[in-house]
């Protein structure tokens, strides 16, 4: 466990020097780049910057000095809301997380019980059912899901509220207030999961047929049990197997998925964060949102082998 | 490639998806001829209903959307495929290299695809394309920067099978060099694979694309499904098909795609097949 | 004699449509009784494993009995419902598997595996049910039978694996066991423990045993009667004394004369005493589990100084169980794997400094046959492609190459018009004929077999063991033969060598050292083989066989 924490080291080392080859790669120097290209920096501001980052000293100066701020997660300024990339990065951490926790576990367990149903019944209608879904979830693009579903369930039905976390002008206090937050919480979950829902079903229906070819089984059914037991007891805990490794690895899109949703709902997370930066060009906002999330990431990750170590015996804790 | 032919056309849906397809390939390089003026040149009143003179009707400055979908059918295709044959070539070769020669070589290598595949890729890309400047360039560039990781994984692995494989202990045991044992002898008995990889790939990499121009990162000059679902998204009520028609275009093509995928995946691994 | 328990009366199973026959087994009768073991021989594709798996129902999809009947106490299995199958499978009727590893869920451990069986059938008590285990995996001798049952099957050996399944097996004292090539994945001395628990333990319970098994020598270790099976049909059984020592159909006849004795035919001296290759000091280890950040690495050292000379004309055989590093020795020598120190000396180049490059020219002189008949060859290259090629990248103009592809064809026993087909199209037999042309076409001076027989039945075995012999005596070819296998190593090599945890224990002319082995591990190791009794009614076999044509 410790090695896989120390690997986690690099990983943001690396990612925070990917962030300053970035910087590298903008025309003009870094500080032009940080301060934006909407010239509202004041020329004090700009020396400022280009002696925090050291830029009238060498490249290599330049890198060590701005990795060595990063992974202090000293994030620099941003101009635009005139605060800390890493306090204004804090307000918006809650949201996105509660956002990401709803999707991971909803897609999991009902892509999970999905895939089991079309395994179950494999190559009837409910399969086909479940196969023709999945394909088009994994089709369409998340905006387009999320805007028709508040074209249909908002504008037309009027079930869910269009956009936001909460309703501000009702000043809800306790129970009322999670009760509204899950209500504003239904439809961008709802638009985030279809995705890894229809890529679990599909993981999670072709790991257990695969399963159900091996020989454990056959020795379970030798042992007397039936089809049932054999595919609760020992099917279902090998197949979920590939689906938590799937789901580690798509940590990084699901938060990537986020942008875009957030952004359709009016989510005020990590991701409407990004948005807004970008439309007002503050890149260094930007730079900070790639880092904490790559940082996420990584932690998540930490989380999925644990519960890997949990599943698998074979697996040794280090 | 006859029993190739057999395998691929049997499914219907796959045939489906190949026809959509090539539909698509069509408006793409013949369609803007029927539109010379262009994607965006103000034809009519804005907010024109779907059905009347213009087929899918006119946007909120009164372009022709049809024509939008025909010049972002060319765009979507040309960034998917550029985007992801740059990527297969990084990848293959990352993974190439990893899986051939094992070892520290493999240690390195996929110790830095895997940070790549850690990262949020889409936020990267974000990243990338805001920083770079929105154009055809930067959109490819960083499409292809982030999508290359999964198939170095993939090359890798059929690379470490194929190495441990006796038919190529053979070849390196004849005194074969090793560019002959990659391109003759491992290549050919893992393409299969990638080409399979490869078709999704381009599917993603048209979601990837749509989203971006969606959030507003796309060349200005180039018209862009996801850029007309962004911009009609404020008339959701008013005019639901600026959102609608794109995104439906989208869904489809990314369909047909994804279709196609799984036939291959079906005719080139008849071991899945009886599955 | 009493009824039997198990009667199978004329029993057809159907393949599913496009297979390569309609019927996997046609009008099979077998009778197993209470207190015996009957044995069912036969090559892959016999029909044997199908057999054995019909009694419990244990088909795989597209497979079905379409005719017959299987009696269990009168009762017929073949019309018994899925609920009435499932109250006999692990009660009354067990079974147990080859490949102990993947039979067993990786993800439950031993004890759970077993437990599952007792709770599933009966109500007893968990207290009772632990007693039950300990007590089973006791009468298994598995070591610490407390510690062990928490297990995981991965941490337990091969041996111990298949010692939890048949713990499982008999946890229910069922009146039948069906055992489908239980030992054939286990290494020799392993195998001949479990052969003796099994037959312990049917002896002490009374249970008839189904014994399903490729290997005569176990036959004769294990079987009260035995019935042999050929394409789908038994084509002949009764007791084993009977049907080893005067077998009466053709096939049987075949089958047996083609198992190697384990006793080394006679040699002429060998005239020449240079050595052709030779290591020095081999050494070369493993480590698993570190990384470059650290970690604890674990080395497996698959060769610790390793010693070995082969002289011209010669067949040195290096034998040895899995893990003994027997494979990892060939591969430093063919240098397709860099040994970590030591020499190896190819007449007087040392191979092991030279780079890669370097190397290409010396690599012609050593060849390679390999094991898998399907993965040694490229499945997308012509036949004729694949043995021309080597001479191609030396320099040889491909119409040559490719008739010289022709004659080696022949040499091996094969149709010239092979060289336009794929490997695909062949059989294994003639894969590893393909094989062998491949590495004959360079001309090598020594020919590097690892294990070229173990993966074929034992008809094609002898061919092709033949086939190997004609070649060398026709070419004086030197040979490095790695195998697992006593009987083979007896007949093909000189020299044996034999290695045990990355050494060479013993090595010496075979006569001598099968005559009097000196080494503990040589000892155990040939005490091990199976059938030894059965060598003598192999050759009563043959020189009946000489008197009567």
């Amino acid at each position: 466990m410790l090695r896989r924490l120390l690997q986690a080291v690099p990983t943001l080392l690396v990612i925070a020097v990917l962030n300053f080859c970035v910087i590298q790669l903008a025309p003009g120097d870094a500080a032009d780049v940080l301060a934006g290209e909407s010239g509202g920096a004041t020329p004090e501001y700009m020396t400022q910057l280009r002696h925090r980052f050291g830029l009238d000293r060498s490249k290599f100066v330049q890198l060590a000095v701005y990795v060595k701020n990063v992974l202090g997660f000293d994030l620099g300024y941003s101009f635009r809301d005139g605060m800390p990339v890493r306090e204004l990065i804090l307000q918006r951490l809650g949201p996105t997380l509660l956002l990401m926790g709803t999707t991971i576990v909803f897609s999991i367990v009902l892509g999970v019980f999905l895939g089991l149903v079309a395994a179950a019944h494999v190559n009837t209608w409910r399969d086909n059912l479940l196969s023709v879904l999945s394909l088009l979830s994994y089709a369409t693009p998340l905006f387009w899901v999320g805007l028709m579903l508040i074209g249909v369930f908002s504008l037309k039905l009027g079930w869910f509220p269009t956009s936001g976390m909460e309703s501000v002008a009702a000043f809800y206090e306790g129970w009322d207030r999670v009760v509204d937050i899950a209500h504003h919480l239904v439809l961008p979950a709802l638009t985030l999961s279809l995705f890894y829902m229809a890529l679990y079903t599909r993981l999670m229906r072709a790991a257990m047929l695969e399963q159900w070819g091996m020989d454990y089984v056959t020795t379970a059914r030798a042992k007397g049990l039936t089809e049932r037991r054999i595919a609760l007891r020992h099917v279902l805990r090998n197949a979920v197997l590939p689906v938590v490794t799937m789901a580690g690895v798509q940590i990084g899109a699901l938060l990537g998925g986020s942008v875009v949703v957030e952004t359709v709902f009016g989510w005020p997370g990590m991701g409407l964060l990004a948005f807004q930066s970008l439309f007002a060009r503050d890149v260094n906002l930007l730079l900070g949102i790639f880092f904490v999330s790559a940082c996420l990431v990584v932690v998540v990750n930490l989380l999925v082998d644990l519960v890997y170590f949990a599943l698998d015996p074979r697996i040794e804790v280090r | 490639m006859r029993e190739f032919w057999r395998g691929f056309s049997r499914n219907r849906t796959t045939v489906a998806g190949l026809a959509f397809f090539a539909a698509v390939a069509l408006i793409a390089v013949f369609g803007p001829h029927f539109y010379p003026d262009g994607p965006f040149k103000l034809v009519a009143k804005p907010f024109l209903p779907p059905g009347g003179t213009y087929l899918f009707g006119t946007d909120m400055l009164g372009r022709d959307v049809a024509a939008g979908i025909v010049y972002g059918a060319r765009t979507s295709l040309v960034i998917g495929l550029t985007s992801t044959f740059f990527a297969i070539v990084a990848g293959a070769l990352v993974g190439g290299v990893a899986g051939y020669y094992g070892r520290w070589v493999d240690e390195a290598l996929m110790r830095w695809t895997e940070i790549f595949q850690t990262i949020p890729f889409f936020i990267f890309a974000i990243l990338l394309v805001a920083v770079l400047a929105p154009s055809v360039k930067s959109v490819i560039l960083a499409i292809a920067v982030v999508s290359w990781p999964p198939m170095s994984r993939l090359v890798r692995g059929e690379f470490m099978a194929m190495r441990g494989r006796e038919f190529v202990e053979a070849c390196v045991g004849m005194g074969m060099s090793d560019a002959r044992v990659i391109f003759v002898h491992i290549l050919p008995n893992c393409l299969s694979s990638v080409i399979v990889t490869g078709s999704l790939m381009v599917a993603t990499a048209i979601l990837t694309e749509s989203s971006l121009s969606f959030l507003g990162l796309s060349d200005p000059n180039l018209m862009s499904w996801g850029f007309m679902v962004g911009a009609g998204r404020e008339f959701l009520q008013r005019a639901p098909w600026l959102c609608a028609v794109p995104g439906i275009a989208i869904l489809l093509t990314v369909l047909a795609i994804n279709l196609i995928g799984e036939g291959l995946s079906d005719a080139l691994n008849p071991r899945l097949r009886q599955a | 004699m009493s009824a039997p328990i198990l009667e199978i009366r004329n029993l057809t199973i159907d393949l599913p449509e496009g297979a390569d026959r309609p019927h996997a087994v046609r009008d099979v009768s077998l009778d197993l009784h209470r207190n015996e073991i009957l044995c069912l021989v036969g090559e892959s594709g016999s029909g044997k494993s199908v057999t054995s798996r019909s009694i419990i129902g244990l088909l795989a999809r597209g497979v079905r009995p379409s005719a017959g009947q299987v009696l269990f106490r009168g009762e017929d299995l073949l019309r018994a419902s899925p609920k009435r199958l499932r109250e006999l499978r692990g009660s009354q009727i067990s079974m147990i598997f080859q490949e102990p590893m993947t039979a067993l869920n990786p993800l439950k451990s031993v004890g759970d595996q077993t437990e599952e069986v007792i709770s599933v059938h009966t109500g007893m008590s968990k207290a009772k049910r632990m007693a039950r285990i300990v007590e089973l995996f006791d009468a298994v001798q598995l070591p610490e039978p407390r510690r062990l049952l928490r297990a995981y099957p991965h941490q337990l050996s091969g041996g111990q694996r298949q010692r939890a399944m048949i713990a499982m097996a008999l946890a229910l004292e069922p009146a039948v066991l069906i055992a489908d090539e239980p030992t054939t994945a286990l290494d020799v001395t392993t195998q001949a423990q479990i052969l003796a628990l099994i037959k312990g333990i049917q002896a002490q319970r009374h249970m008839g045993v189904l014994f399903v098994t490729h290997d005569f020598g176990v036959v004769s270790e294990i079987a009260d009667r035995v019935a042999v099976m050929q394409r789908g049909s038994v084509v002949e059984s009764g007791s084993t004394a009977q049907v080893l020592r005067t077998p009466r159909h053709d096939y049987t006849r075949l089958l047996i004369g083609s198992i190697p004795s384990l006793i080394p035919p006679e040699r002429k001296p060998r005239d020449d005493s240079r050595p052709v290759l030779s290591a020095v000091a081999l050494c070369k280890s493993y480590r698993s589990g570190g990384s470059l950040f650290g970690g604890k690495d674990r080395i497996a050292h698959a060769a610790k100084g390793v010693n070995l000379t082969i002289h011209r004309g010669e067949t040195l055989g290096l034998v040895g169980e899995s893990g003994s590093g027997k494979s990892t020795v060939a591969r430093c020598l063919a240098r397709l794997i860099d040994a970590d120190g030591g020499r190896i000396l190819l007449g007087d180049t040392d191979l092991l400094p030279l780079s890669r490059r370097q190397l290409r020219p010396y690599r012609r002189r050593i060849q390679m046959v390999f094991q898998d008949p399907f993965g040694s060859l490229n499945p997308r290259r012509k036949v004729g492609k694949l043995i021309a090629e080597g001479p191609m990248i030396h320099g040889m103009p491909e119409r040559e190459a490719m008739s010289r592809a022709c004659e080696l064809l022949e040499l091996v026993g094969m149709d010239r018009r092979a060289v336009d087909r794929y490997p695909h199209e062949f059989s294994g037999g003639q894969r590893q004929r393909i094989g062998i042309a491949r590495a004959l076409a360079l001309e090598p001076e020594v020919l590097v077999a690892d294990e070229p027989v173990s993966a074929l039945d034992v008809s094609i075995q002898a061919q092709v063991l033949k086939l190997l012999a004609d070649i060398r005596d026709r070419l004086n070819l030197t040979m490095l033969f790695i195998t697992h296998d006593l009987r083979v190593a007896a007949q093909v090599c000189d020299t044996i060598a034999v290695m045990r945890l990355g050494e060479i224990v013993e090595c010496g002319p075979t006569g001598e050292v099968y005559a009097s082995p000196r080494h503990a591990y040589t000892r155990e190791l040939l005490a091990a083989v199976p059938g030894k009794e059965m060598g003598l009614m192999v050759r009563e076999l043959h020189e009946g066989a000489g008197a009567c044509p």
